[in-house]
């Protein structure tokens, strides 16, 4: 049962990973819009260069 | 129209000299428009950001200050094809998106912590069956608790507050036994572990946390979502004043740009901006949104009028005293903190149901410990059979079963255009059996056209449109447009009849035929049924102006639709016979009034309702308040009076007829659904607390009770969407 060493806290360290990346992802907005992203996920990237500059947040 | 803008009031200055003002912005439905916008916006030079928020119809764009007239951005959207109104970011918005915030890290904590915890205890079951040793066991446990503990002190925090302040003021709410059942099981599985047992319920109480702060985040969702359209609204709706540039102009501007001494004009209908002096006119003033007071006090020259009142009878000049910046905002946040606060009937219950329920469950787990004791079991076993009864009873799937079905049908209400303005709304449009409609706006497009203008002299078609411009009737607005007047005259109007005043000492009325004396004119119309006639008279010169309607592009299908359905669909109008006869007529409904004033509205709504009809009014204008607020449940157009929106339960937006046959549908359904997971939840309970109470709820039994019970009253609750979007 020597294996509990690693795997104990590997467990909890991917959990504790994935906790971090959804608070991160809260904080940094990734839900304010969740209708606008659909859309967005299928634009075409290949907007004139005006057009793009107002894309970034 | 001279018209100023002062945007200054909604752009906030960020760091590096950057500007940032929101729009809401009306008719954005797709991507498409999201990408036009944004490039549209984009394009002027200056502009840094433009982003488009599709789930709240907001643009946000932020400019390098000093380098963009704001006005240009919404003058820029209009050549796009969009309305803009400025947006207020104010306190309530934020806070409500704090609160979400802080919904969503609590649940993501849980959520965490529940998995990382079971992780542990499916091993400790496992090994329970076969060959675990104690050491092992003891271990998981340790680790279980150095997990759950911080998690449930932190993500417990909404339910355990909640509890203290209900205790404080000594009542009982869901959260009582919430609290209760998560603290003794995390306390009882910490002695346990101490002592090296074989159960611990640390995977329990979390669970519990889950999926209650689940139904608190979708329950906080549907507030958010209503509220920002609410904001929209109001910002569509516009904090504006019409304010008197010259004597004999006037403007409309943003309440922000209104100064103390400024000449304001207030018409009937109208809910006032500013606080003020009276220095024309003569009215009365509904002061219940500030005082409670019901009976309208009237003011004439020289009364004071404040900022939320509510003008009711005559247009009014006032002088401001004291600007109020944000009143509509605050008030339409204010309605609609009342309509979620008065949760529907069926919340309501469930919250009674805890004050019978938190007693109920205590005295049983008591019970059950006092029964074990009695048939001779150790003190430890029959505390620990206790604390499992009162874990298994702690009313997860209750708490889920009404939140999750309102919050997919005011979901689905939404997307069908109808915004619920009172919480029980639900639960009143799902009764009612009859339907009454109001013509005028309603069964209509809202903004008829004069079609006989040019038969009246010029000078006073001017006068008639100034007239036209102190009331807040449909008619009237029709004749104010026909006239492009600018210029209102001071006049008192009669609810329902029409308007009056006098001009250089000719006595003007504007209104029903009746009311201006011009019965015998208006017969020359009764040819076009389509058409409703307005008289004006000027002294004894009378003159009949022909406004003509269309009925909403749906409303033949909607109304043959709700007929066959079964309701009894009747029309009450203050319009003329022959125009609501022959929109009965070609909508196929049989029973139609013509000729109604409020009162006779009321009338009739009381009438159906003592025979036992639970009524729906459908209706928009001044005149249908009372009779909304009379019916059982009301409707009524997102561009009525002030006054009629106030009275309904629900609004809805749009040129069709269509929601509102899907506002009843989606309403039934949910009701339907509500009580299918009350009944559920009951008969959870009956099984469970047996088996509890019988000793048999080790915390694998938990936690399949719990999990199963919660997701089967969460998948009945989406079922409330109509079918044709599954």
């Amino acid at each position: 049962m020597e294996v509990l060493i690693y795997l104990v806290p590997l467990a909890l360290g991917l959990g504790l990973l994935g906790l971090g990346a959804f608070l991160w992802s809260l904080k940094t907005g990734q839900y304010d819009d969740l209708e606008g992203a659909a859309w967005r996920a299928l634009m075409d990237d290949d907007v004139p260069a005006g057009e793009k500059k107002a894309k970034n947040s | 129209m001279a018209e100023t803008r002062d945007l200054s009031h909604f752009i906030r200055h960020l760091d590096g000299g950057v500007a940032r003002m929101e729009l809401a912005v009306e008719g954005i439905v797709c991507g498409a428009c999201m990408k036009v916008i944004e490039g549209g916006l984009a394009a002027i030079p200056g502009i840094t950001l433009a982003r488009v928020n599709l789930t709240d119809r907001r643009v946000a764009v932020e400019w390098r200050d000093g380098n963009v007239d704001p006005v240009r951005l919404i003058n820029r959207l209009s050549e796009l094809g969009y309305r803009a109104y400025p947006y207020d970011a104010g306190r309530a918005a934020t806070d409500e998106e704090q609160k979400t915030q802080a919904l969503l890290r609590c649940l993501g904590v849980a959520a965490f912590a529940t998995m990382n915890v079971m992780l542990l205890s499916v091993a400790v079951w496992s090994g329970n069956a076969g060959d675990i040793s104690p050491e092992q066991r003891d271990f998981f446990h340790w680790l279980s608790a150095l997990i759950a503990l911080p998690a449930a002190a932190y993500a417990g925090r909404p339910f355990f507050r909640s509890a203290i302040r209900a205790i404080a003021v000594r009542r009982l709410n869901m959260d009582v036994p919430i609290s209760i059942g998560v603290l003794l099981a995390l306390g009882m599985s910490a002695v346990e572990t101490l002592h090296h047992a074989t159960h611990a319920y640390f995977d329990s109480a979390l669970m519990l946390l889950t999926f209650l702060l689940v139904g608190r985040t979708l329950e906080q969702a549907m507030r958010r979502r209503t509220r920002a359209v609410a904001g929209n609204l109001a910002a569509l709706r516009a904090e504006t004043v019409t304010k008197f540039v010259n004597p004999t102009e006037l403007a409309v501007v943003p309440v922000a740009a209104i100064r103390p001494g400024d000449l304001v004009l207030v018409r009937p209908g109208e809910r006032i901006a500013i606080d003020g002096v009276v220095t024309e006119g003569r009215s009365e003033i509904d002061q219940s949104l500030v005082t409670g007071e019901t009976l309208p006090v009237s003011v004439s020259k020289g009364g004071t009028v404040y900022a939320g009142t509510l003008n009711v009878s005559g247009a009014l000049r006032v002088t401001v005293s004291v600007a109020e910046r944000g009143t509509l905002l605050d008030e339409v946040t204010h309605m609609l903190d009342r309509a979620l606060e008065a949760r529907t009937h069926y919340v309501r219950l469930a919250d009674r149901a805890a004050r019978l329920y938190a007693p109920l469950v205590h005295a049983t787990a008591l019970t059950t410990m006092l029964g074990w004791i009695a048939l001779g079991a150790n003190w430890h076993d029959a505390i620990i059979t206790a604390i499992a009864v009162l874990i298994i009873t702690c009313p997860c799937a209750l708490g889920l079963a009404v939140p999750a079905v309102q919050v997919v049908a005011s979901g689905a209400l939404f997307r069908e255009g109808v915004l619920l303005n009172s919480g029980e709304g639900i639960e009143r449009l799902a009764g009612v059996d009859t339907i009454l409609f109001d013509k005028t706006g309603t069964l209509t497009l809202p903004e008829p056209e004069v079609v006989n203008a040019a038969d009246l002299p010029a000078e006073r078609l001017a006068l008639a449109g100034r007239l036209a411009l102190a009331s807040r009737h449909p008619l009237a607005a029709a004749v104010a447009r026909a006239a492009r007047a600018k210029a209102p005259l001071a006049a008192t109007e009669e609810p329902g009849q029409g308007v009056r005043c006098e001009h250089h000492g000719v006595e003007l009325r504007l209104g029903r035929p009746s009311f201006c004396g011009a019965d015998r004119d208006a017969k020359i119309f009764s040819a076009d049924p389509e058409a409703s006639a307005i008289a004006f008279a000027y002294g004894t010169e009378r003159y009949v102006l022909a406004v003509r309607q269309r009925l909403r592009g749906d409303a033949v299908d909607v109304i043959a639709k709700l007929k066959q359905e079964g309701f009894a669909i009747e029309i009450l109008s203050g319009d003329r016979a022959p125009a609501v006869a022959y929109a009965a007529r070609t909508l196929g409904i049989e029973h139609w009034h013509a000729g109604m004033t409020p009162a006779d509205k009321i009338t009739r709504i009381a009438a159906l309702q003592s025979q036992g009809s639970d009524v729906l009014m459908v209706g928009d204008g001044l005149n249908d308040a009372p009779s909304l607020a009379a019916a059982a449940a009301s409707l009524s157009v997102a561009t009525a009076a002030h006054l009629a929106q106030a009275a309904a339960d629900a609004v809805f937006l749009g040129e069709r007829l269509a929601p509102v046959a899907a506002a009843i549908a989606i309403a039934r359904q949910a009701r339907r659904l509500m009580r299918q997971n009350l009944w559920f939840a009951v008969a959870y309970n009956v099984v469970a607390v047996p088996i509890a109470v019988l000793g048999f709820a080790s915390p694998l039994v938990a936690a399949l009770a719990m999990s199963g019970s919660s997701i089967l009253v969460t998948v009945n609750a989406l079922r409330a969407q109509p079918r044709e979007w599954r």
